[in-house]
C-alpha cells in the first residue's frame, strides 16, 4: 500500500466514523451514539410509547428496565424497526444516530439500512439451522462480503468477542443446535457483532438462560463495551445495576427517569422510580 | 373419610371413560383399516400372479394374456413428470408470494378461502376445464402436456395450501433474527424460510402427486385415448440438441385408464389384467408416500423440533 492511498483510507475511515478515531477514545463522556427524540409508536390504534426522549451514549452499556408491558422492548425493537415486520406499525419522532444522524424512524429510510447498521440479540437463543461457522458469517453475506480470507477472519474475531472462540474452534462446522442454551445465546452475539454494528441491542438476552450462562454474557458485555455500544432490556434489576452504566426507566409507554445507573438506583428523583428499584411495585 | 371417597369415585368415573373412548377408538380404527386390508388383499390376490416382465414391456391387446401395460405406464410416468414440473414450482411460488409478499387484507383473505376451494372442487370439473380451454380453446389437442396441465391445475391447490402451512409454522424467531442481520425479503425467505418450510412443502407436494397418479376422471374428460399400441417419441435422442420435446404432443394413455378400460370388458382374463395394475398403481402410490415420510425424517434431522 501506498502512502497516499493509506492516507485517503486513514481519512475514509476518520470521516466516516468520527467517533472511532483516535482522538475521541480518550475519555469523552459527551460522545452520543444515538439520541432518541420524542419518540411515539403505535400498534394499530394503540399507542405503545408516549414521546420518549433519551440519549444512548457511545460505547456504553444503557439499560432500559420497568415492569412488563411498559414499552420497554417495543423501545429496543425501534431502533432496528422489527417492527415493520408486521401490519399496521406507526412510529412519530426521531432516533438519530451518529455519525450521520440517520433518523432510523424515519419513514424515507429502509429498515434494511437500518438493521445493516444496528445488530439486535433477541430473547430467545435463535441460531440459524446451519452451522457454527455459517451462523457467524451470515450477516457478512448478507453484506455482500464474500472474500474467503475476510470471511474467516471476521468469524474468528466475533467468536472472540463473543468469548466463544475457544470452545468452538474445533467444530466450526458442526450444527449450531449442539450448543448449549448460553452458547448459542453467545453465537447470536457473535452474528451480531461480525459486521461490526454501529449499536448493539439485546432484548433480554439472558431471560432464558441459567445463573452461570447468564454471567458469561454479562462478563462479555463489560469487555465488548470497549468497541460497542450497547443497548440492553432487561427484567432483572440487579442486572442492569451490575452492568449499565446509564439506565432508563419506563412505564406504561412513558420514560419516567433516565440517569446514571448508579444515581437511578440510589438516589432515584421520581417517587416511581424508587417504588420500582426498591421492589415496591413491578 | 367422605371427601377421599368421593374422589377415588372421579377417579374411577374418569377411568371408565378413558376405556370407553379407547374401545370405540380401537373398534373404528379396526373396521377402517379391516375394509382396507380386504380391497388390497382382493386385489393382490387377483393380480400379483399376474404381474411379470411382458406384463410391464407389452402393448394392450384384444387377447388378455398377451395384453401389457406399456403405455401406460409410459403414459403415467410422462404425465406425472409434466404434472411435477408445473405444479410444484407454481403451488410453491404461490405459496410462498401469499404467505411472505401479499400484504394481509380482505383479498388475500378471499384468495385464500378460495385456494382452499379449490382443493375440494371435483376432479372431473377440471377435465371439463381442460376439455374446453386446453384442448378446444387452445387447440392443444388429447397430449401428455395436456394431460400433464390438467392434473397440475388439480393439484396446485394442494401445494398452494401445504406450502403455506408450512412457511407459517417457521418460528418468528428465525424470520426476526434473519430480518435483523439486514437480510431483505428474498434473502430471508430463501436462506432461511424456504430451507424450515422444505420438509412440510415436499411432503405436500408428494401427497398432490400421488393423488394424481389415481386421477381418471379429468383424464377421459379431455379424451385420452383407451387402446395405445405405441410408444410417445423418446425425449432424448442421439443427434443435438439431443433432447426431442415431441412427446408432449403425443396421445396417450395412464394406468388408471386402462385399468377402466380392462374391468368394463367381458372376459374374465381382462379382469385380472385390471387387478394386476392396480396393484402396481397401489405400490407407486405407496413409493411415494414412503419417499415423502423419508424425506420429512431426513430433511427435519438437522433442524430444532
Amino acid at each position: 500500500m501506498t502512502d497516499s492511498s493509506r492516507a485517503s483510507t486513514l481519512l475514509r475511515d476518520s470521516s466516516g466514523d468520527p467517533t472511532m478515531t483516535q482522538a475521541s477514545t480518550t475519555e469523552t463522556p459527551a460522545a452520543i451514539r444515538a439520541d432518541v427524540r420524542d419518540l411515539k409508536f403505535w400498534y394499530g390504534k394503540f399507542q405503545a410509547l408516549n414521546g420518549v426522549t433519551m440519549p444512548i451514549h457511545d460505547r456504553k452499556v444503557t439499560a432500559i428496565i420497568g415492569p412488563s408491558g411498559c414499552g420497554k422492548s417495543t423501545l429496543l425493537r425501534c431502533f432496528n424497526r422489527i417492527h415493520d415486520l408486521y401490519p399496521g406499525v406507526r412510529y412519530e419522532g426521531q432516533i438519530n444516530l451518529a455519525p450521520e444522524n440517520i433518523n432510523l424512524v424515519e419513514k424515507g429510510i429502509d429498515p434494511i439500512l437500518v438493521r445493516l447498521l444496528v445488530g439486535m440479540v433477541f430473547q430467545k437463543p435463535n441460531p440459524f439451522p446451519k452451522s457454527i461457522y455459517e451462523n457467524v458469517a451470515a450477516g457478512l453475506y448478507v453484506r455482500g462480503i464474500r472474500n474467503k480470507t475476510e470471511v474467516e477472519g471476521r468469524v474468528e474475531e466475533a467468536l472472540r468477542q463473543a468469548a466463544l472462540w475457544n470452545e468452538v474452534k474445533d467444530r466450526l462446522t458442526k450444527p449450531a443446535f449442539e450448543l448449549s442454551g448460553g452458547q448459542q445465546q453467545r453465537l447470536c452475539i457473535a452474528r451480531a457483532l461480525a459486521p461490526k454494528p454501529k449499536l448493539l441491542l439485546l432484548d433480554e438476552p439472558t431471560s432464558a438462560l441459567d445463573p452461570i450462562a447468564t454471567a458469561k454474557i454479562e462478563e462479555l458485555m463489560d469487555s465488548l463495551v470497549k468497541d460497542v455500544t450497547i443497548l440492553i432490556v432487561t427484567h432483572n434489576l440487579a442486572q442492569a445495576a451490575r452492568i449499565s452504566k446509564f439506565t432508563a426507566f419506563m412505564h406504561m409507554g412513558n420514560l419516567v427517569e433516565f440517569g446514571e445507573t448508579e444515581q437511578l438506583f440510589t438516589n432515584p428523583t421520581v417517587t416511581q422510580t424508587q417504588d420500582y428499584v426498591t421492589g415496591r411495585f413491578g | 373419610m367422605a371427601g377421599g371417597f368421593s374422589e377415588r369415585r372421579i377417579v374411577a368415573t374418569a377411568k371408565v371413560q378413558d376405556l370407553t373412548f379407547a374401545v370405540l377408538g380401537v373398534i373404528v380404527l379396526f373396521f377402517a383399516m379391516a375394509m382396507l386390508a380386504t380391497l388390497v388383499a382382493d386385489l393382490l390376490i387377483d393380480g400379483l400372479g399376474r404381474i411379470n416382465a411382458q406384463f410391464l414391456t407389452d402393448f394392450p391387446s384384444r387377447r388378455p394374456e398377451e395384453a401389457g401395460i406399456l403405455s401406460a405406464w409410459v403414459g403415467t410416468s410422462l404425465v406425472m413428470f409434466v404434472t411435477a414440473l408445473l405444479a410444484i414450482p407454481l403451488g410453491i411460488g404461490a405459496g410462498l408470494y401469499l404467505e411472505e409478499y401479499a400484504a394481509k387484507n380482505w383479498l388475500s383473505d378471499l384468495i385464500e378461502i378460495n385456494v382452499s376451494n379449490l382443493a375440494g372442487v371435483p376432479s372431473i370439473i377440471y377435465g371439463l376445464l381442460a376439455l374446453g380451454f386446453f384442448v378446444y380453446g387452445l387447440g392443444l389437442g388429447q397430449t401428455v402436456l395436456v394431460g400433464g396441465m390438467v392434473l397440475a391445475l388439480l393439484i396446485l391447490p394442494i401445494v398452494v395450501v401445504a406450502t403455506r402451512e408450512a412457511v407459517r409454522a417457521v418460528p418468528s424467531g428465525l424470520r426476526e433474527s434473519a430480518y435483523g442481520l439486514g437480510c431483505n425479503r428474498w434473502q430471508v425467505v430463501w436462506s432461511y424460510v424456504l430451507p424450515s418450510a422444505r420438509p412440510g412443502i415436499l411432503t405436500g407436494a408428494i401427497v398432490g402427486l400421488s393423488r394424481a397418479i389415481g386421477e381418471t376422471a379429468p383424464i377421459i374428460t379431455i379424451g385420452a385415448l383407451t387402446f395405445i399400441a405405441f410408444l410417445p417419441p423418446s425425449p432424448i435422442q442421439a443427434a443435438p440438441p439431443f433432447l426431442n420435446f415431441d412427446w408432449l404432443n403425443s396421445p396417450f394413455t395412464v394406468m388408471p385408464i386402462q385399468m377402466f378400460n380392462w374391468t368394463s370388458r367381458p372376459q374374465a382374463g381382462f379382469h385380472v389384467n385390471a387387478a394386476a395394475t392396480g396393484v402396481l398403481l397401489l405400490g407407486m402410490t405407496l413409493i411415494m408416500n414412503g419417499f415423502a415420510i423419508y424425506l420429512r425424517y431426513h430433511l427435519r434431522k438437522g433442524q430444532r423440533s
